[in-house]
């Protein structure tokens, strides 16, 4: 028999898990229903991920996020790991900062210091570069947060271990130290290219008017009307996201599980 | 010839002297143990020899040439650390196979040479097991293979057998002192624990607060402690202020406070009227139930107070008739019976007048 305490927390655990999901799980049904409009349901079909398929504005935005997600979390996998390494080695006072304040800072301001710096102090055409290099800024500190978590849960002898049987400095980040964070790494690249693949406000800052991306295509759509067709994109880009996350989960469980 | 010399060497953090202006050198092939407590500086010295932290002033010479330019993967001297430091992506052929890999030596060598380790070491069987699949034991079995597979000039050992239960440790004290004799290879070791100290070393320096306090065999650590500290570190000790009131060439004649007169071996440059300790183990303080021989010149009445039976033998407490305490050791050659006396017992404590040292503080 459960306590009532017990039972109320459950009636609330419930409730907020069903603010969070059920939007979603609507989406998703939706983008099955064979109807023009999102009221009610009238039948199974998959002809809207058929016509998103047919749909060569989608299909180039779906290509303008992979290309950018991959190479923007590419490079800051590199960056990051770099940043979470010097932060465990060295105790320095203001990079933990530096590398981590992009996650905490609001997108919009972060989008907008964007803009300006780009267009006023670099003079840059917005377009695929500023947008691979705003996605890089605020994935640096996530990849850089699991490094240094992995490196923290390590005994630091191992490492001076390699140093005294031989290895240089660079053999033993080859032969000792890559493969011991390699599954942070990865973490890390899972975690930044489902935050670039999802992003919307700082794209939208830093996207000028030739590049699209899957949100900024989305959103482009919605307003006209939500259609099935929408439905049937965001249940893919969910898809693809919730599939990012269990495996960098898997990867890193010790950071997802908040166990530093 | 000395394979290492440390020179003059100091090191400081902040106001705190880690190790301060110490010298000595070790011999080739053999175990010399840096003996001290904990934040004696004994592990910075090791380290220092192994390269992870430089010397603020002296040498550090390895056969005759100074380290001070030579990174630690120049060094031709390896650690075994105190936590083992076993690479954990590692199989244990792999962690063995990590200094020789380094050393850019042929595939061929390497596989003959780590299967000569794995045999050394008794872990043939276990050549791909991973370190988190081993035992304390098994695991450090590893690191000393690792350590000693390249053949180092130096092996250096921070505290070893620290993290190994009591049973296990005494096992592998046997199997160290074999191992260093079947390779040969120079050992410094490091520990605090002056057992395990006077059980393996050739030669061990005593350290406290940065310094060297006295450098000498085990036996003559044991039975000839150069000052208070290094007497009272090293085994069980009873200490009494004293002051010698006649120094002559055969022996010293001291006076220590509520006890009388008692005659000691005598001491380098003593002194009439210098002051420092009466130093008396318990194994050289005979206890007795009656009076003994005129032989013994320190002789004195006193109480039991109080025992400590240790299986192989039992420590009495005697408190003499002015006052002091004592300690005093007997061994339980009699199976079955923890004690002699007991609390209350009328005993006489006695010991030769060669026995016991005059220390200066």
């Amino acid at each position: 028999m459960k306590t009532p305490r017990n039972f109320w927390l459950w009636v609330v655990s419930l409730a907020v898990y069903a603010f969070l999901y059920v939007p979603l799980a609507v989406v998703v049904l939706f983008s099955f229903n064979d109807s023009d409009l999102n009221a009610e349901w009238v039948g199974f079909t998959g002809k809207w991920y058929f016509r998103l398929i047919h749909d060569p504005d989608m299909l180039q935005a779906a290509g303008n996020s992979l290309l950018i997600a991959v190479v923007s979390s590419s490079i800051a996998t590199v960056l990051g790991t770099m940043a979470g390494i010097a932060m465990h080695r060295y105790r320095l006072r203001f990079l933990p900062f530096l590398a981590v304040t992009p996650v905490a800072m609001p997108e919009i301001l972060l989008g907008v210091s964007l803009l300006l710096f780009f267009r006023q102090v670099l003079d840059l055409t917005l377009g695929f570069v500023s947008i691979i290099a705003a996605h890089i800024t605020f994935s640096i500190g996530f990849v850089a947060i699991v490094i240094r978590a992995r490196l923290a849960g390590m005994d630091e002898s191992i490492f001076e271990a390699a140093r005294d049987l031989g290895a240089t400095p660079w053999e033993t980040f080859r032969f000792v130290t890559f493969p011991l964070i390699l599954p942070a790494v990865i973490a890390g690249f899972l975690m930044s290219f489902t935050l670039s693949i999802d992003d919307f406000v700082i794209t939208f800052f830093t996207a000028g008017v030739g590049v699209a991306t899957l949100p900024l295509q989305i959103y482009s759509m919605i307003k006209v009307a939500v259609t099935p067709e929408v439905n049937a994109v965001s249940t893919l880009l969910m898809a693809l996201t919730l599939s990012m996350i269990f495996l960098a989960s898997r990867f890193a469980p010790d950071v997802l599980k908040g166990k530093t | 010839m000395a394979i290492l010399e440390i020179r003059n060497v100091s090191r400081r953090y902040a106001d705190l002297s880690a190790v301060d202006e110490v010298s000595f050198s070790v011999e080739a092939g053999e175990f010399f143990t840096l003996l001290g407590p904990s934040g004696c500086g004994k592990t910075t010295l090791l380290r220092m020899i192994a390269g992870f932290e430089a010397p603020d002033a002296g040498q550090i010479l390895l056969d005759g040439v100074d380290l001070a330019d030579t990174p630690p993967e120049k060094r031709p001297v390896h650690t075994v650390f105190q936590s083992y430091a076993l690479f954990p992506h590692m199989t244990v052929r792999d962690n063995i196979a990590f200094p020789l890999k380094m050393a850019k030596k042929p595939e061929a060598e390497i596989r003959r040479r780590v299967q000569e380790a794995l045999e050394q070491v008794h872990l043939s069987d276990k050549s791909s097991h991973f370190p988190h699949e081993l035992s304390g034991g098994q695991k450090q079995r590893v690191a000393l293979a690792r350590g000693l597979v390249n053949q180092p000039r130096l092996l250096l050992l921070d505290e070893p057998l620290g993290a190994l239960d009591a049973k296990l440790r005494e096992e592998m004290r046997g199997e160290l002192i074999d191992l260093q004799r079947e390779v040969g290879v120079t050992f410094v070791f490091v520990t605090h624990s002056q057992q395990e100290a006077l059980a393996l070393s050739h030669r061990i320096a005593v350290m406290n607060r940065g310094r060297v306090e006295q450098l000498d065999e085990p036996s003559r650590l044991y039975g000839y402690p150069a000052n208070r500290f290094v007497a009272d570190f090293i085994g069980d000790i009873n200490l009494m202020e004293a002051e010698v009131t006649e120094a002559s060439q055969g022996h010293l004649r001291l006076r220590v406070p509520g006890l009388g007169e008692v005659m000691a071996p005598p001491v380098l440059d003593a002194r009439a009227g210098e002051k420092g300790v009466l130093a008396l183990r318990p194994e050289q303080a005979r206890i007795s139930a009656h009076a003994q021989t005129a032989e013994l010149k320190n002789h004195f009445h006193g109480t039991v107070r109080g025992f400590l039976y240790l299986g192989d033998v039992t420590v009495y407490t005697v408190e003499l008739d002015n006052g002091i305490s004592m300690d005093a050791l007997l061994a339980n050659s009699a199976p079955g019976r923890a004690k002699f006396f007991d609390i209350g017992d009328d005993v006489f404590i006695a010991w030769r007048h060669d026995a016991g040292l005059f220390l200066r503080e």
